[in-house]
């Protein structure tokens, strides 16, 4: 019994929160108060718990607790063999699926020392992209009606909607696709998907602009952004802070430039930054990085190339299913991949690409068995909360939600 | 000359006897320092005018289970003036197993070593904050480490008390 009530105080917490000054409880309006926000809050995205000390309506420190969700995601790697675990990088980043099935494939393969072909590796990139154009219209419209727009978030889901039309032809799923296959694709792109991807990018443009008209025009929507949650460039390179935060801070980093990988190298497009690093400049960054992914689309259909989605390497790579029927050594390949893994060689690798939410790292630990032995997942979203106690310290409370808006965490992530 | 090269050579400069391997792995390049040199290789790297490694991306731990040194902690730092990442590794013992924080060198570290520590069960010494992450406080397991089960301990997470 002792032990229970043990695992469920939150004394060291409690202790932290009062340690500069007693707080009389009994007289909250006349006094420094403590508050919990969330883990049920509606603005805290899913399970985000704050505890903030307030004086009045000014917000004096907060500290976020994560912890709720429990789902063991690296333990459960430790013990899966590294084809398995594709569909639980899904769950993570649960608005942008494809990119995290990208980012771990090619840590995977970074670790075999493997390549797609290049027709893999571009509809890899087309799907990332359309990916990153969801996530952020998830974060556009749930910021907006964080801060009381709710039309923008029927708007931002329409468009979403449509891209989900075309992973559920591309991968047969909407919303959880694990749609890559380590050295290439699960199934190639035919044209009829390739249209569609054309037709959304041509109505997406006008939009976009409609989405601008609706906010930018908006003076509530505008005061309660400018100027709040300013995060400095120093502090936001201090704090590891990666992808759209950090860029609206103001440092032109992006590992699509900075480290590319797949094809990016091959594809013209600018960093978009912003100078102010306040919660609008973190709307209009991810603005301009979907006009800039509008672009990158369209040169990925111009340039896509032809030929294999699979790559021919039958010690690692899972054969075709239509060849496993007819051909004798694809079975052995197939029977050997399933039942004992890939089995990499020995040695650690870390791969990171750049997801919606920021720098998505994939450090792997083999130890040359088919199970990776230790899989870390370095995810954006985590480390971009550390951000909350520095940017929400003398905000008011209301300000508070607009900052977690802005800042567009995603707890599946953050809550491994 | 390359920059892995620059490193490499600084750091032997610098740390020579407390570097214990170099190795570079599908290009990615891995520094094991003894684990009592952890904050001072840290400041160097920030520090120095030409290495600028002023972001740690990760901090991780690697339990071996059977190794005489059991846990490896893993940190990856990046530079943007030099677009690089470094790993760095640093290998502990005892129990419980006990390294220097880095996060007064960079504050992201933070919340990683914190996660670490709920984890692997590695005490950060002079953390600023050194709580359970996920884990409420008070659970008596590491769930990372090799010898806690997949399927969990049983009892080990008691429901709350009902109201009365």
């Amino acid at each position: 019994m002792e032990n229970k009530k043990n695992v469920y105080s939150d004394e060291k917490l409690l202790k932290k929160l009062l340690e500069d000054k007693n707080i009389t409880i009994e007289d909250a309006l006349e006094n420094e108060m403590v508050i919990n926000m969330g883990p049920q809050h509606p603005a805290t995205h899913g399970v985000l718990r704050l505890v903030l000390r307030l004086d009045g309506e000014t917000v004096l420190s907060v500290i976020p607790e994560l912890g709720y969700l429990h789902r063991g995601y690296e333990k459960m790697a430790e013990n899966m063999s590294y084809i398995e675990y594709i569909p639980h990088t899904d769950r993570l980043d649960y608005t942008a699926t494809m990119c995290n099935n990208v980012a771990y494939v090619l840590a995977v393969e970074k670790l075999l020392g493997i390549e797609a072909p290049k027709r893999a590796q571009y509809i890899r990139m087309m799907v990332a992209e359309l990916s990153r154009i969801a996530a952020h219209m998830v974060a556009i419209g749930t910021y907006a009606m964080d801060v009381g727009a709710v039309t923008m978030v029927m708007w931002t889901f329409r468009e979403r909607e449509k891209i989900q039309n075309i992973f559920d032809r591309l991968a047969g799923a909407r919303f959880t696709t694990s749609y890559t296959r380590i050295g290439g694709v699960a199934n190639d792109a035919d044209d009829v998907t390739l249209k569609m991807v054309r037709d959304f990018l041509d109505q997406h443009q006008s939009a976009l602009d409609e989405m601008d008209k609706l906010l930018l025009r908006n003076k509530i929507f505008i005061n309660r952004l400018d100027g709040i949650g300013i995060l400095p460039k120093e502090d936001a390179i201090k704090l590891g802070i990666t992808g759209p935060n950090l860029r609206a801070s103001g440092v032109e980093y992006d590992v699509r430039r900075a480290k590319p990988y797949l094809f990016y190298d091959e594809i013209d497009f600018n960093i978009p930054t912003q100078s102010e690093g306040d919660c609008l400049a973190r709307y209009y960054q991810r603005g301009e990085e979907v006009r800039e992914s509008v672009k990158i689309l369209y040169q990925i259909l111009d340039k896509m190339p032809g030929g294999e989605v699979l790559a021919n390497v039958p010690k690692h790579v899972l054969p075709h299913k239509t060849e496993i029927y007819t051909k004798m050594e694809e079975l052995i390949h197939d029977f050997m991949l399933i039942n004992y893994g890939i089995n990499p060689p020995e040695g650690d690798v870390f791969f990171s690409a750049e997801n919606p939410k920021g720098e998505l790292g994939f450090y792997i630990v083999s130890n040359g068995t088919g199970y990776p032995w230790k899989l870390k997942i370095r995810s954006p979203s985590f480390c971009n909360l550390q951000a909350l106690p520095v940017v929400c310290k003398g905000a008011m409370i209301s300000d508070v939600i607009a900052i977690i808006g802005s800042l567009d965490p995603v707890m599946g992530e953050a809550d491994k | 000359m390359a920059f892995k090269d620059l490193i490499i050579e600084k750091i032997k400069k610098q740390f020579e006897k407390s570097i214990e391997e170099v190795k570079e792995f599908r290009g990615d390049l891995s520094i094991t320092i003894a684990k009592d040199k952890i904050v001072e290789l840290a400041r160097f790297l920030r520090d120095d005018d030409e290495l600028c490694f002023e972001t740690c991306l990760d901090v991780t731990a690697i339990d071996w289970a059977t190794r005489k040194n059991r846990f490896t902690v893993v940190y990856h730092v990046y530079s943007f003036k030099n677009n690089f990442t470094l790993r760095i590794k640093a290998n502990i013992d005892g129990e419980p197993p006990q390294i220097e924080t880095v996060s007064s060198i960079w504050p992201g570290a933070n919340w990683y070593e914190r996660e670490t520590y709920d984890m692997y069960g590695i005490v950060f010494l002079n953390h600023p904050d050194l709580r359970r992450m996920y884990m409420p406080e008070g659970f008596e397991y590491y769930p990372l480490r090799k010898d806690f089960p997949l399927l969990g301990i049983p009892g080990s997470l008691p429901l709350p008390d009902k109201l009365e």
